[in-house]
């Protein structure tokens, strides 16, 4: 339906955004690609909505340039941006029926007769709709009602589509399914996708890139991968999931990476170090790291005691203390942790090099 | 709400006198009323045959409705423009409408029956003022006819069409609107394909209350419409004190209570008595 070189490649220069005294952006500068699926997150205040309109042309930021395709939109309408926008809560037409909700954008571009039914019988059957063309949005479950504004915000073709958390309002197995068909339309019609969301599991699930907010700030933008396991700094490695802090003294750049002294053992890390020397923390993943009866002289370990376990069904959480009086969780097989937890005070974590990065002590 | 039974006691209580004054003022004369229509001048359902022969009830009721649906439409489409500006505006468009919306309420309908009279009538300030600039050559009658009852009329009801509105349009969801200029929907199509479609239970409350309103006035067609235009409650009027004719008044105010009643049951299926406030 949708041809890849339609989608719509827009370029956010040094936006901000002022209501009255109050910053709710502040010099955003964000290139997204053709076809990109990219991701919002952030807490709640922290300025997503706010963008998110500013691209769809219904709030104009104080300051800064919105471009599309290279032309400057920043003062375009939002009747001439053509953005396709999937409001939180959906806003569908409640006077309309499913039919003529999907059928109003192409109606507003003067399509014929034959080719709206034609575009909009393929939306409702994309979708999965058939059979309801003709109820009011009233009449629709949750889920419907969702896929009823994502299909009319589709089904014009627009060059790029907006979501505002469009699945904050679902039940946990609607929203794992949503996010499928939201994936599938989104290869199906190449069309560049700017997703909110403060759940980060879903951003991370869904996205090519995720773009974390924080007061109004961009503080990171990149691959799933890249955010999760190389984050700029302990906002984002704290706000993208779970994770470990420990204090290393003496970091050092070495071959390949660094090492510093752990609860006074060496430690060997893979990542880069040039910014750090001295004190700085580790930050490491519950899965990333295990546990162990000993460990060897050039293994990274500390150790510890285990106090605590939270059964999460495939897995258990295991909550230790370190000699030093550091709290580490980590995430272990269930029989795993009942022994160390039997154990007492005579386990190890342990990690490998590869895994973990080096944040600045204290810093942000 | 669902209450205790005591507390049910307690506002049946507290509503006691007001609905007894209802019933010694309104319902208990209306009875005789009815009786009357039954038993003057001799028992039977005389009045009522008279009421679907008389050509000059017809003519009147006729009127009646016709002029009250004009007044509707009229006061409904003004309301609904002062409406959203009320609810829409900016800041001081705001605060300029509901002065606009408040004020008429503070100046009896009297006065302001005459005061239509002093501008519409042949030496009043329109046509003076129309002569001076020489658009016109003779007054134009702008009064003493069905068109100053309907303005008259119009300028007495418009503020009462605009709270139905005003209830409709504040619950309108803003995103809604959002959404169709999003998809590329003109302001002006919006307002039309959307905005004006999701108000439409305002905009019925508001036009049944106009309606049922405008078919009981008195006071503003007796002025302006000076005796040219008579309107059912005047013919009510004429009847009993007049003519008089007790029977056939009492039996047209029968019948205008009966339908007017019905137009209120149709009112309260499509708005809560509290959009109307
Ligand atoms: N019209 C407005 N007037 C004043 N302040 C506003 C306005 N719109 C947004 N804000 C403020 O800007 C900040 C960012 O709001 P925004 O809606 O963009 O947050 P968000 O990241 O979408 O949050 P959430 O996850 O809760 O939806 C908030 O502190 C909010 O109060
Ligand atoms: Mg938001």
């Amino acid at each position: 339906m949708q041809q890849p070189g339609r989608a719509a490649e827009i370029k956010a220069n040094g936006i901000g955004k002022s209501f009255g005294s109050f910053r709710a952006l502040d010099n955003l500068s964000l290139d997204i690609g053709r076809g990109e699926f990219l991701t919002l997150l952030g807490p709640s205040g922290s300025g997503k909505t706010t963008f998110l309109m500013i691209l769809a042309g219904f709030v104009q930021p104080s300051e800064g340039k919105l471009f599309s395709d290279g032309v400057d939109i920043t003062h375009r309408p939002a009747e001439q941006r053509a953005a396709g926008m999937v409001f939180q809560g959906y806003a569908l037409f409640p006077h309309m029926s499913v039919e003529q909700n999907i059928a109003f954008p192409l109606k507003v571009r003067k399509k014929s007769a034959s080719e709206i039914k034609q575009r909009v019988g393929e939306m409702v059957e994309r979708v999965g709709l058939k059979g309801h063309e003709k109820k009011l949005p009233a009449q629709l479950s949750g889920g419907q009602q969702q896929r009823v504004a994502l299909a009319r915000a589709l089904v014009f073709e627009p060059g790029v589509l907006l979501l505002d958390e469009p699945f904050s309002a679902l039940d946990k197995s609607l929203r794992g399914q949503m996010q499928a068909e939201m994936k599938r339309l989104h290869q199906e019609t190449g069309t560049t996708f700017v997703f909110v969301t403060h759940d980060q599991s879903e951003a991370l699930a869904l996205s090519s890139r995720v773009a974390i907010f924080n007061h109004g700030k961009l503080l990171q933008v990149g691959r799933p991968d890249e955010v999760y396991d190389r984050p700029a700094n302990r906002f984002v490695a704290e706000f993208l999931g779970e994770i470990n802090m420990l204090p290393v003294k003496g970091v050092k750049p070495a071959d390949n990476g660094a090492t510093g002294l752990c609860e006074d053992r060496a430690v060997n890390m893979r990542c880069k170090a040039e910014a750090i020397k001295g004190d700085a923390i580790l930050a490491i993943r519950p899965e990333d790291m295990s546990i162990a009866a000993e460990a060897s002289a050039n293994q990274n370990g500390i150790a510890a005691t285990a106090i605590a376990s939270t059964y999460l069904g495939a897995a258990t959480k295991l909550d230790l203390t370190t000699r030093q009086g550091a709290k580490v969780t980590v995430s272990v097989p269930n029989e795993v942790a009942a022994s160390a937890l039997s154990k007492g005070n005579s386990v190890w974590l342990t990690w490998p090099a590869e895994k973990g990065f080096l944040l600045p002590d204290g810093g942000q | 709400m669902r209450g205790t039974l005591s507390d049910r006691m307690g506002a049946a209580l507290l509503m006691a006198p007001l609905l007894l004054f209802l019933i010694l003022a309104y319902a208990w004369p209306f009875l005789g009323v009815v009786k009357w229509s039954f038993t003057l001048p001799t028992p039977g359902l005389g009045q009522y045959h008279a009421l679907l022969t008389d050509e000059l009830v017809q003519s009147v009721f006729i009127r009646t409705l016709r002029i009250a649906a004009i007044v509707t439409v009229v006061s409904v489409t003004a309301a609904y423009a002062i409406t959203v500006v009320w609810v829409r505006g900016s800041p001081v468009q705001r605060v300029l409408a509901e002065f606009c919306i408040l004020v008429p309420f503070w100046i009896s309908v009297l006065t302001r029956a005459f005061g239509w009279v002093a501008l519409l009538s042949n030496r009043g300030l329109i046509n003076t003022w129309l002569q001076s600039i020489g658009f016109i050559s003779e007054p134009l009658t702008l009064v003493r006819n069905e068109f100053g009852v309907i303005v008259g009329m119009s300028h007495f009801l418009i503020p009462f069409a605009v709270f139905p509105l005003a209830s409709a349009m504040r619950s309108l969801d803003e995103r809604v609107l959002l959404a169709a200029r999003g998809l590329g929907s003109s302001r002006m199509r919006t307002f039309w394909t959307v905005f004006v479609p999701m108000t439409r239970s305002g905009i019925i409350g508001s036009a049944l209350i106009t309606f049922v309103f405008s078919l009981g006035f008195f006071v503003t067609p007796a002025i302006l419409g000076g005796g040219r235009s008579v309107m059912i409650a005047e013919l009510i009027y004429l009847r009993i004190f007049q003519s008089p004719d007790w029977g056939l008044g009492a039996a047209i105010s029968v019948v205008l209570v009966v339908f007017v009643g019905a137009l209120m049951a149709l009112l309260f299926r499509y708005v809560k008595p509290k959009q109307l406030v």
